[in-house]
């Protein structure tokens, strides 16, 4: 028996001990500076932002580096590194001045020799191939003085600035020899530290040029499992949340403000336009008229959520033609008319798919399949993997139709438009229009004018009439930040400022 | 004790762990050339074109025949090259020299966990196997024994971080911060997997203890004058282990494996994390390294429990 006492003691103490360290773990540090905000996925990239792709990890680096012009809250295009700029008549050359107290986050100023650099980078000259095809554009970068450059283009481009205003077009300091794993910005937070799956670290840096941050310390913390996000909420791990479902908001409690802005993404049941029977415009059109959109918004985001009607969504103002959201109105019977007319009055089977790593797109597609079943349509959703969604759906083009949210990757409207002219890489939909195309070719090198708009909102018309894809929503975007803090602001594309947060006293 | 036979034992099972290994990083190579996508597409994810794609496949010798990449990884894993991450661009060895500790921890306190709470409660059952209360508890057992670790974890941290406030879910702190509160946030994935593996272990034991209790040389204890207790310490307890080391080392090897699935519940970036993520973003260089590691591990300790369980029952031998 003595010996089954000691083990019984040693238990006791162990548990004992086992509460009183997760005691300390359960520790909060105070909340005097700083803030945790969780973040779906690391950043698996390099930390180059010339080099940075996935759209999570821009939103975090935008706020460590800046280009010469950066966008801002309203969807300007502001200065940043540069002070201003001029453009010639012709558009082939940009004239640069550079801002004179702007201080990299090592300490030194910086210099038109790192804006050369920089931009010479990204261009391609220094071996890589672009990252981004459009700084091909870029011919050559000439330093006048050092603070004035000008950057001369091989063909004129009315967009060109709005490519500057990427964190793809950042200014780096030339001398840095590392920029996959050392990153040195201008922006108003500095790099300091990761953990690979565990934490980015990032500290107010207090040389920026523009508006300082308020709050010390971000700790960005990674929560790869969806369904534990509520539970470190409410548990104190993290302050802040982004992105958030309408299931987990109902989970959260008061300790948390929930904002609720746009995602600034286009959702819709995105048709291959070369497949049978999907090439039938008319069948494109019975499954628009089929699918009831307030209905999907009600299933699926307690009715939260922009509807729209075609690439474009209501962040881009005056190139947002919201009539077009009321194109197709849910109309079983016209659906079934358009059906009979193409010869599918027995309906036909139809494959969805769908990236399983995003539960909104997964819950619409459920939902449409529901709908679908009143035209005799036979839908059913395939879950695939990301990445095999990127190789077999975007680039490979294998597929009849899938349920996805395509954003603009920089910040003007041609952005959401020019994937579907019939030459383009990205083209995932095969769509095909002469009239679309050739609206496409007068607008890349026209300036804003208001005959601009009307081309553009052309564009948007044809995608609508020809039923390119049955456009859902612009999806609500929820984010949950603890009381303590305030100052969330939501931009009009994929960009988290957390420059603006600040401690609510 | 090391004879010319158990030379030759041990020296066979060390020749088929190598033929396996080997068998295990090709399929592990040949896997991630079957399934769809690739590093490229990962990195370009929407962005892509076809041109951009191949100029990043070409950059990154993804384009080579599969036979000479993998010559190159195996030769290189001889020298204690893992290569570079696809996506972090830093070498595989250091990211898993950071990680390695993680899961080493959690491994080693789940297993402390199971010996520490599983041989006193086996012991204790099977010594008060008829009495009402051991059987409640041994309901209670068979019910935590069908949980998956998972769920388990899920039920700890609503319990005991948001009804008890004792542990604050998703606060992982790394080893090199506070190596205290590391270990501190450790305990209760540990316990989340030790449970499920503990109330195994308890039934084993339980049952190993009563089928020895029932031989001879147990009578023959009894009759000498000795106590139940000495006869239970003394003599079935060391007979009734030995079924228990090898189970306890096959759990050893299944904790290794599992700590994936409890590192994604309590967002631990170890191994498991690491893996998962390599995995989706077809950083293959991680994933094949990690793969591989995992398999040496399992069967280094499957490899120890043989030999380990012939010296401890010299029966073995003769099979």
């Amino acid at each position: 028996m003595k010996k089954s006492m000691s083990f019984m003691t040693m238990l006791c103490v162990l548990a004992t001990l086992s509460i009183a360290l997760c005691g300390c773990a359960g520790g909060k540090t105070n909340a005097s500076s700083q803030i945790v905000v969780g973040i779906a996925q690391d950043l698996e990239d390099s930390l180059d932002p010339h080099k940075a792709v996935a759209a999570g990890t821009k939103e975090i680096l935008f706020n460590v580096f800046e280009g010469l012009l950066k966008p801002d809250a309203d969807g300007n295009i502001v200065p940043a590194v540069a002070e201003s700029y001029e453009v010639s008549g012709d558009g082939l050359s940009y004239h640069f001045i550079l801002r004179s107290n702007v201080k990299f986050h090592n300490g030194n100023p910086v210099t038109a020799d790192d804006v050369k650099y920089s931009l010479e980078k990204i261009a391609g000259k220094m071996g890589d191939s672009p990252m981004i095809p459009a700084y091909s554009l870029i011919d050559s970068v000439e330093v006048l003085s050092p603070s004035e450059v000008c950057v001369h283009l091989s063909s004129a481009d009315a967009d060109f600035p709005s490519y500057l205003a990427m964190v793809n077009a950042a200014i780096i300091p030339a001398d840095n020899k590392n920029p996959d794993t050392n990153a040195i910005g201008t922006g108003p937070y500095m790099y300091v530290s990761r953990s690979i799956q565990e934490n980015l670290v990032l500290r107010k840096f207090d040389d920026y040029w523009g508006e300082k941050a308020h709050i010390e310390n971000v700790t960005l913390r990674i929560v790869p499992n969806d369904d534990t996000v509520v539970m470190n909420l409410r548990g104190g791990s993290i302050d802040m949340y982004a992105r958030l479902t309408s299931d987990q908001v109902a989970q959260l409690t008061d300790e948390y403000d929930v904002l609720e802005g746009t995602m600034n993404l286009v959702q819709a049941l995105y048709f291959n336009n070369d497949c049978v029977p999907l090439d039938d415009v008319r069948v494109r059109q019975a499954i628009c008229y089929a699918l009831n959109r307030q209905n999907i918004l009600d299933m699926t985001s307690e009715g939260k959520g922009t509807i729209i009607g075609s690439s474009m969504f209501p962040s881009f103002g005056k190139y947002y033609v919201p009539e077009l959201a009321d194109y197709y109105p849910n109309d079983v019977e016209k659906a079934k008319e358009l059906l009979k007319e193409a010869g599918y009055d027995d309906g036909f089977d139809l494959e969805i798919v769908v990236p399983s790593n995003y539960p909104p797109h997964i819950k619409t597609a459920e939902v449409m399949v529901e709908q679908l079943k009143a035209v005799n349509i036979r839908a059913k959703i395939k879950l695939v993997e990301w990445n095999s969604w990127l190789s077999d759906v975007y680039t490979g083009r294998n597929y009849q139709s899938t349920v996805i949210g395509v954003d603009a990757s920089y910040l003007t409207a041609r952005a959401l438009l020019e994937r579907f002219n019939s030459k383009a890489d990205n083209n995932f939909i095969n769509f095909k229009s002469s009239e679309y195309d050739g609206l496409y070719e007068t607008i890349i090198n026209m300036q804003d004018s208001d005959e601009k708009t009307e081309y553009i909102k052309k564009m948007e018309t044809i995608l609508t009439e020809e039923a390119a894809n049955a456009y859902i929503q612009d999806m609500a975007e929820f984010v949950a930040l603890n009381k303590k803090y305030a100052g969330y602001t939501f931009y009009p594309l994929y960009v988290q400022d957390f420059s603006k947060l600040y401690i609510v006293e | 004790m090391m004879n010319g036979e158990t030379m030759r034992y041990v020296l066979r099972k060390f020749c088929t762990m190598l033929i396996t290994l080997l068998i295990v990083s090709f399929c592990v190579f040949l896997a991630f050339s079957v399934i769809p996508g690739d590093p490229a597409t990962q990195m370009l994810g929407t962005n892509a074109t076809t041109a951009q794609l191949e100029a990043l496949r070409e950059q990154l010798g993804l384009n080579r025949p599969l036979v000479i990449r993998y010559l190159e990884w195996v030769s290189g894993i001889f020298t204690g090259n893992f290569g570079n991450s696809y996506l972090y661009n830093v070498s595989v060895s250091s990211m898993l020299k950071d990680k390695l500790p993680i899961t080493l921890v959690l491994t080693g306190m789940s297993f402390l966990f199971i010996v520490m709470i599983s041989i006193p409660l086996g012991v204790l059952s099977a010594k008060y196997y008829d009495r009402p209360w051991i059987r409640t508890f041994q309901f209670m057992n068979r019910l935590l024994m069908a949980i998956p670790p998972f769920f388990i974890g899920i039920l700890l941290t609503l319990f005991l971080g948001l009804i008890l406030r004792l542990f604050t879910p998703g606060g992982f702190v790394s080893y090199k911060v506070d190596l205290f509160s590391f270990l501190g946030y450790m305990i209760v994935p540990s316990i989340a997997v030790a449970i499920p593996k503990s109330a195994m272990t308890i039934q084993m034991l339980k049952a190993s203890v009563l089928s020895e209790s029932k031989l001879d040389y147990v009578r023959t204890a009894y009759s000498r004058g000795n106590s139940t207790d000495q006869v239970l310490y003394k003599h079935v307890l060391r007979n009734a282990l030995i079924p228990i080391v090898t189970f306890l080392g096959m759990t050893l090897s299944d904790i290794v494996a599992g700590s994936i699935v409890i590192e994604q519940v309590f967002s631990i970036p170890g191994f498991g994390r690491l893996l998962i993520a390599s995995i989706s973003g077809r950083d293959y260089p991680v994933a094949e390294s990690i793969i591989f590691i995992i398999a040496v591990v399992v069967m280094l300790i499957n490899f120890l429990v043989d030999i380990l369980y012939r010296f401890i029952d010299p029966r073995v031998e003769k099979a």
